[in-house]
Formats: C-alpha cells, structure tokens, sequence
C-alpha cells in the first residue's frame, strides 16, 4: 500500500489531512533550509504524495475525470452490446416520452397557475346540492343580477368577476359574405385590473366598461387571435366588428400569456358582460364567478356571506315558482355554495379529462416501472457476466463506491439518452393527443409551454428511473467477493431470485394495465355501439342563422330549394341536430295534474323531420304543413311511458308548463321510437317534438333566427356536398347564413371523443406493457438457462426427461407469473372504482373483464418461454460438461 | 546507504528515545538525529517517519502538538507520554534482548 493511502487509512476526514500537508510541507521548509536539494526532498516523499500533492486543490478535477473515465467505458459497453441497448433504451424512451406528454398534459391543464397576479387567491364559486329534476350535481352558473348582490355582500374581503363561458361565436368585419368563428368571453370590466394585467396594445377595460345594459360596445382582443388573425397590426386599435346585430370596437390587445381562464380554450374577443343580453336577467345563468379573496382573509365567513346572498336572491326568485312543488323548491333553496381554489382557472375540459388524464398518468407510470424493471434485469444479467471484471477491479484496489458509480454512470447513460428519445416523443405527441381530444369544428387549444416545470419533470424523472433500475444492480455488483467471483462460483441464485421478484412486479403492472386498458376499450364498444334510435349516415346538419328573425315560410322555402340540389335525398329543419348539444326541457302536467318531477325534453321540428332521420312511427302520423305549435305534438316511446303509464298516447293531451305559470297545450298525434337526444350515455330521455311552425302569443307565426336543416344526402361522403349546400341556402335566400356544418356521424362520435382516446391509448400502453414483460420474461428465462446448463446438462445425462427439464427451467418463473398476475388483477379491481366515472355498463368483476388480460398475459408469457424451453431441452449433455 | 527498511522493527525505539532525550521536536528534526546521531548510518526515510509518528500517536505513546515558528509558519512537533516512557522502556529491554541474541549467535556459530 502507498504511503498516501496508509495515512489515508490511518486518519480520516479533510481537516486531518489539511494537517498532514501542513506538516509535511514544513518538513519540506525544513529540509531545503538545512540545506538540502528541493527536488531531492520532495522526491523522498514518493510519488504517490507528490501527486497527492499536485491534486490537492483540484479534487473536484480527479473526480470528473473519473466520472469521464467512466462515462468513456459507460459507453464503450453500451456499443459493445448495441442490440440490448437500444432495446433497452427505446422501451425506457418510450415510457419515459409518455410520462413527459402525461405531464405536459396534466400540468398544462389541472396544475399550471394562470398568468394573474397572485392566481393562489383565486377561487371559484359552484353550488352543489339536489336541482330540479332531484338528482345530485354541482355546476357553477349564475345569473348576473345574483353575481352582482354577491360581489357587493363581499365588498371589501374579497373581489367577483363575472366571466362568461367561452363560447364559438360568429362575426364579421366586412360584409355578410365574410363570417368567422371566433371565440368570445363576457368578462367583468375591472377583471383585467384585478389580474393585474396590462395591455399589449391600446387599453383594457375598467369599471367604467362595464356599467350599463347594452352600451359599451367594445371588445379586447387576445393577443394570440391578434397575432394570427390580424399579423400583430397595431392599427387594429379602433377597428370594428359585428356580431349578431351590435357593432363592436376594438380597444386594446390583452398581454401574451392570458389566454383567458379556461385551460383548454384560447379565448379570442373579450366583452364587457354587460353586453350580453342576459345581463338584466334572474333567470338565465350564463356565467362563472371567480373570487379574489384579499389576503388575510378568512375563506369559510367569505363563503358563508356568499351562500346567504346567493340563498336570498334564489327565495326572492322562487316566489314566481308556481308549478313545483315544496320539496322542489326546498332543494333547490337549499343548495349549498362552494368557494373552491381556482388557481389554475376553471373549464369544462378540466372537469371532463381530470380523472382520464389522471388514468392514463397511473398506466403510463405502471409502464415505465415495466420498462425500468426490465432494464435492471438486464443490468443485473449483465453484471453477472461481469462478475469478474468487477472482482478485478476490487482486488487492484477500487473502493465500492467507485464501482457503484462506474454502473450508475452506464444506467445514466441508458437513462439520458431514452430521456432525450423520449423528449421528442414528447414533443410530439402532447399535441397530438390535444388534437385527438378535438373535434373537428370546435377545436380545444390547450397551450403546452416547454419550460422549467416541463423540462425539471424530465429530469427528476430521468434521474429517478435511473436511479430505479441502476441502483439495485450496482449495489449488487459493488459488492462482488473477488475471491468466490475470480473462482467463477458466486451463488447465481441470489441473482435469479431478484431478477424473479422484478418480473413478478412487472407481470402484476401488466395485467393491472391491460385489466384498466379492457375496461376502457369496453366502455369504448358498448358507448358506440349503443344504439342512438336514428340514422346517422349520410346525414349532413347545417346549422343557419338569419341577420333578422325570419319567418317559417322563409325557411320552409330554403328547404324546398335545398331539396332540389343533385345529390340531396331528404330535408328537414329542427331547432337542432339531435345529440348537437342544444336542449330544452319542461315540465310536463297530463289532464290538469301537478306535474312529476321528470322533465320532458322538447325539440322543434318541420314534417318530414322522422323520415329524414330514419326514426320509426310506432303509430299516428308525422305532423302535416299547416301544424303549428301549440296544438300537436309527437311524444316518444319514453314519453308514453314517463306520463301515461306506457298507454298508446295518440290522441290524449298534455300541457308544457312554463317556470312562471305559462302553459302549452299539445295533442299527441303520432308516436315515435326513442332516440338519444342530449347525450348517449343517459337512459333514452322522455321527448316530444313540435311543429316547426310555432305562434306567439298574438296567434301571429313567430319568426326565427337561426335553426338547422338536417340534410340526408345520397352520397356516402356527405361533406363533399357541405360548401354546394352553403352556397345554396345564401342564393335561395340572401339573408340566410349557414354557421357550421357538420356528418351527424361527427356530431355523435363527438360524444365519446374521451372514451375513444382512453380507449386508443390504453390499448397502446396494453401493447407495450405486454411486449415490454413479454420481452423481460424471455430475457430472464433465456438468462436461467444459460446459467443452469451445466445442471440441466448432469440432469439429462443422468436421464431427465425432456418434460422434467422443461418444468425446471420454466416454473419458478411461472409461479412469479401466477402471483404477479393475480396481484395484478386483484389491484385492477381494488382502484377500477377510481376509474368508475370513466366506464359505462362495464363492472370491473366481470368475468370476462378478469379473464381477458389473464389470457393475454398466459399466451404472451408461453410464447416467450418457447424458445428458451426448446433451447434448455436441446442441450447436447456431452458438449456442455465437456465445455466445463 | 543504507536502505530504508534498514530501521526495520527499530523505528520506534529510535524516535521514542530521540523524545525521550529532548522533547518537542518536529519531523524532520527526528530524522536529522537519528541521521546525525548515528553517525550517517540510519535513515529514516518520510515515507516510513510520518505514518510511524502518527501510529504512536495514535497508540498514545507521543502526543503532538502545532507550534508557531518565527517565520509564522506551524508546525508539529512531538512529546513523550507517560505511556510512551513505559514503552520505550520495553521496547529498549526488548531490544537488548534481540541484540544480545543475536550477538551470541554470532559469536557461537
């Protein structure tokens, strides 16, 4: 041993060899005054101190150099085995570029704070309790007329801000010819002042914006529509656009990160909330309220203020309730206000991807443990071959730590390179999974920022995944015995039991994922392939808008016109597709009777509306041209059996009941089968349909602005007929403007645009996690019979049958399989109640639910035996002894 | 010159009496007397001196101790402990003991 390392050894700590320098130095000084030669003296140290010596100041440098030393052989191994490399890099590429994407998702939309000033003050008001129909919800709309009670009963504590749902609207800067989608927001005048935000060009609103009904007609742009719609032109300040009939102005150019607060929509125009119409009115709940409370301020007496005053305003309201019943009113008064942390804004998407998104990040993870489980397999295999490189290494002198460090620097190198694969995997496929929750004509924009937040993901996340499948491994091989591994006989069990245990874990994580992928594909099947009742294919829905209200002759003559276009097979107009999101419910009173607590759903509708979506008659007839509402309806099968006990309704009667005391009488005259109307996941909903024709309350023919024809066209590609028709409904009639088109096909799959991204998405990890264990199973196997072969060689010698071998190599590995499998499924069961929510008509004990990734995994697990069995069973005894 | 294992097993003996005649000294003064003292025929080479001083130390036998020179530079200069008197005593019998042994030896064979 040198002489360094015995001092070394002898004291310890830095202090204690600053001491030893010192001395020695002084020693030095000594020497050279008595006289002696410096170089001479120095060279009795020996040339380990001298070194020690010279590196004393840069020890830092010894060890980056090192650690480059290591980073050099890291890589020279990773080369020397490039198959296995890659594999393994890839898979963790993988995995780790969907645990990036997941993040970038989730954070983008359930966690990143808005760009406001102090967002953690930010709450959201929503009322929970049992509505009208008696069942349970929460939801967060409100009337303006409550909203502004509430923001004056907390003046002082806390500031409201009334913020309209974003919604896709159509305007105009030029003529009528040239209508675009934008999306708009009703917002408070002082919101931008509250958020502390400031113009990028021209003004924002104040207080004074925001004052009157109807008479601030001016409008903030976002800077991103700025940007793409008018190329960041500053002169756009002054500008004007109409929407619906009101002239708009623009004003000023919000700042570049508020996009409004909604993630998941970029909002496009900003408008005062007093112009909108419902500004004046108790009954239309139109808008969010966020709430800044001020700080130091208690939350619980600011949401108890508020739940007073909302309650006050509701009971001032009930008054005019005059056909709901006391129960009805009691719950709805009693309705509890929430004030909730709205740090990261509030939307619909949120609520609707919350818990998918968080699925996926759960089997996203699931299948990086898989890919990390493999990897430290193949680590571990590795470092057995390695065994006696290792023990060299220890008996020249290598400390543990050293060799530690050797290993976690070549499981850092799998783990940077899969973390920058993965990073571009990452890159693009966040977006792309945006793009796959879009539909067509609404297109969600969820703004995903590449920065610390993402970019410090990634690298804890590289760090803890290498330090996950490289640290067990390097321990291990750290503490190598040179004695027994130099003579080639460690104990190579202890190496095979971990190697067991982790494809265990990895089977368990496996079956978990493909059980949850089986549910969601399930769900996915039977949500689209539930029957909505009608014909979708070849069924085009223009939804039109009038500059005026029109009369209905008017838009019965746009329909004749349509009908005469080449290609076109059946028209009919509606206030809407069905499955289009509109709805409109009622009450419904039979013979003068209070009326149940079940609303009836209604839909407008021109004769031939049934035949163009293919909904049969059960019985009576299809309004005829003269029908007007009110007078005659058509009730569906769930109507009849809602109000008449399942009694053929033809020709009995029943009356609508308005919320204030207003009543419409109906005659039923024709009978229908039940369609899906609001969503196709609920149970068929009660519905009657009225003539299109509709009187006002003079007996005059009401005009309307806007309704769609549902078009059935003769071609199976109905769009290709979509900007033919546009063009038709403006010749036939000038003042009609077709809004949006849409396939019915389209309207209905927009309704499971979620269950179909699970779906997709699930299955995809499903696959990989099963290639992934399937690759690990046959790596571990391949690997005990490789090392067993000597043994099976005496076995075979000795007379084992090829079944007794077969069963040895295979069933240590198979009992793992079993109870990973079950442990798997068992913990797929316990958490599918977190995933309830996501799943329609599927019970995760279904037999087949547990049955179907069982098989999957035992198929795919004998598969990849296969070849390493074959092999064990074809080892020649003779050769193997001869080769020890 | 002597090689440096020259002072095998008699290192100690030789800084514990060098100590024992004059306390505080540093290292190299050591190894300038046991140099001089033995009329240029025993050297303690650094690389054998320091780890032996520390091990006394660390056995107890010397204590050390940072002193100030002149120059304001420290440096470490060495005494006997009570343990150590106790030891250079049994290992200067030891040494008789040795040295005699092997002189009959020499004288016989």
């Amino acid at each position: 041993m040198s002489l360094w390392s015995r001092l070394a050894n002898l004291l310890r700590g830095d202090r204690l060899s600053r001491e030893i320098d010192e001395e020695l130095q002084s020693h030095l000084e000594e020497a050279i005054a008595q006289g002696r030669d410096p170089a001479e003296a120095r060279r009795a140290f020996g040339s380990a101190l001298r070194l020690r010596e010279e590196s004393r100041d840069v020890r830092l440098i010894a060890w980056l150099d090192s650690l480059r030393a290591d980073a050099v052989f890291g890589w020279r191994q990773l080369v020397k085995r490039k198959v296995t490399s890659a594999a393994a890099i890839l898979s963790l590429a993988l995995a780790i570029g969907a645990c990036t994407s997941a993040f970038r998702l989730i954070d983008a939309l359930l966690l990143r704070p808005l760009p406001v000033a102090d967002p953690q003050q930010l709450y959201a008001l929503a009322r929970q309790g049992i509505v009208i129909d008696g069942t349970p919800k929460t939801y967060d709309s409100w009337a303006y007329p409550a909203f502004r009670l509430m923001r004056a009963a907390v003046k002082g504590q806390a500031e409201l801000i009334a913020i309209s749902y974003a919604e896709r609207t159509d305007l105009t800067y030029g003529s009528d010819e040239e209508f675009e989608k934008a999306y708009r927001q009703y917002v408070s005048g002082w919101m931008f002042n509250s958020f502390g935000l400031r113009p990028a060009v021209g003004r924002l609103f104040t207080e004074s914006d925001d004052l009157n009904p109807g008479a601030h007609p001016y409008a903030v742009l976002s800077f991103d529509y700025w940007k793409h719609r008018f190329g960041q032109d500053p002169k756009v300040i002054g500008r004007t656009f109409r929407m619906g009939t009101d002239l708009y102005e623009i004003v000023g150019v919000a700042p570049e990160r508020f996009t409004g607060t909604e993630p998941g929509t970029v909002t496009d125009i900003f408008i005062p909330t007093m112009m909108h119409p419902g500004a004046v009115r108790s009954d239309w709940t139109w808008l969010r309220t966020l709430a800044r409370v001020k700080p130091g301020v208690a939350i619980e007496p600011v949401r108890e203020k508020l739940n007073a005053t909302s309650r006050a305003f509701e009971e001032e309201r009930a008054k005019s309730f005059l056909d709901m019943s006391k129960q009805q009113i009691d719950d709805f008064l009693n309705q509890k206000l929430l004030l909730e942390p709205a740090a990261a804004g509030v939307s619909e998407m949120q609520e609707d991807y919350r818990s998918a998104l968080m699925a996926l990040a759960v089997l996203v993870a699931l299948v990086l443990l898989i890919a990390c489980a493999n990897v430290a397999n193949l680590m571990t295999a590795q470092a057995a071959a390695r065994a006696r490189e290792m023990a060299l290494r220890v008996s020249i002198g290598a400390g543990r730590w050293r060799l530690v460090q050797l290993v976690l620097v070549e499981s850092a190198w799998l783990g940077f390179l899969a973390a920058a694969i993965g990073g571009l995997l990452a890159w693009s496929s966040a977006p792309l999974i945006v793009r796959m929750i879009n539909p067509r004509d609404n297109p969600a924009r969820l703004l995903l920022p590449v920065d610390w937040r993402v970019l410090g993901f990634g690298l804890a996340l590289t760090l803890g995944v290498t330090i996950l499948f490289g640290l067990a491994p390097a321990l291990r091989a750290s503490a190598v015995k040179p004695v027994s591994a130099l003579k080639g006989g460690e104990d190579p069990h202890s190496r095979r039991r971990l190697m067991h245990a982790l494809i265990a874990a990895q089977i368990a994580f496996c079956s978990l994922v493909l059980f949850v992928a089986g549910l969601f594909v399930a769900t996915f099947e039977r949500l689209s392939n539930r029957p909505t009742g009608f014909s979708a294919e070849r069924v085009l829905t223009l939804e039109t808008v009038a500059e005026r209200p029109q009369p209905p002759d008017l838009w019965e003559q746009v329909a004749e016109h349509l009908r005469a276009v080449p290609g076109v097979e059946r028209v009919a107009l509606a206030r809407s597709a069905l499955l289009g999101g509109w709805s409109w419910n009622n009450f419904v009173s039979v013979n003068g009777a209070p009326p149940n607590r079940v609303l009836a759903y209604f839909m407008s509708v021109s004769p031939g509306w049934t035949e163009a979506m293919k909904i049969p008659f059960l019985d009576g007839r299809d309004f005829r041209p003269g029908d007007t509402y009110p007078g005659v309806a058509i009730a569906n099968q769930a109507f009849a059996k809602e109000y008449f006990n399942g009694e053929n309704p033809i020709g009995k009667s029943f009356e609508m009941l308005f919320g204030e005391g207003g009543r419409s009488r109906f005659e039923i005259v024709g009978l229908v089968r039940d369609v899906a109307y609001l969503d196709p996941r609920e149970p068929m909903l009660p519905q009657a349909y009225y003539p299109f024709r509709s009187l006002g309350d003079k007996g005059a023919l009401r005009a309307r602005d806007s309704a769609t024809f549902i078009v059935r066209t003769t071609s199976s590609n109905p769009l290709a007929l979509a900007s033919v028709l546009r063009r038709e409904v403006h010749r036939a009639r000038s003042e009609f403007r077709v809004s949006n088109i849409r396939t019915q096909t389209e309207i209905n799959q927009s309704h499971t645009v979620r269950e179909r991204l699970l779906a997709r998405l699930a299955l995809f990890f499903g696959v990989v996690a099963l290639l992934l264990s399937v690759v690990g199973l046959y790596g571990v196997l391949d690997y005990s019979v490789l090392q067993r072969r000597r043994e099976i060689g005496i076995r075979m010698a000795l007379g084992a049958p090829a079944g007794d071998v077969a069963r040895r190599v295979t069933a240590d590995v198979f009992s793992m399989l079993l109870a990973g499998a079950l442990v798997g499924l068992a913990l797929g069961v316990a958490s599918a109640r977190y995933i309830e929510t996501l799943l329609y008509q599927v019970k995760p004990t279904d037999l087949g639910m547990l049955a179907l990734p069982a098989l999957t995994i035992l198929a795919a697990a004998l598969l990849a035996a296969l070849p390493p069995v074959i092999r064990a069973v074809r080892i020649d005894p003779a050769t193997t002894l001869r080769d020890e | 010159m002597p090689k440096p294992d020259s002072l095998q097993g008699s290192l100690n003996l030789l800084v514990l009496k060098i100590l024992s005649r004059r306390p505080r000294l540093h290292g190299y003064a050591i190894m300038s007397r046991i140099q001089g003292m033995s009329g240029e025929v025993l050297r303690a080479e650094e690389g054998s001196l320091y780890p032996a001083l520390h091990r006394m130390e660390e056995a107890g036998w010397i204590r050390a101790e940072w002193v100030t020179k002149d120059n304001g530079r420290r440096t470490r200069v060495y005494e006997l402990t009570a343990a150590g008197k106790k030891q250079l005593g049994s290992e200067e019998s030891r040494w008789q003991v040795v040295t005699a042994a092997v002189n009959r030896v020499l004288r016989t064979v």
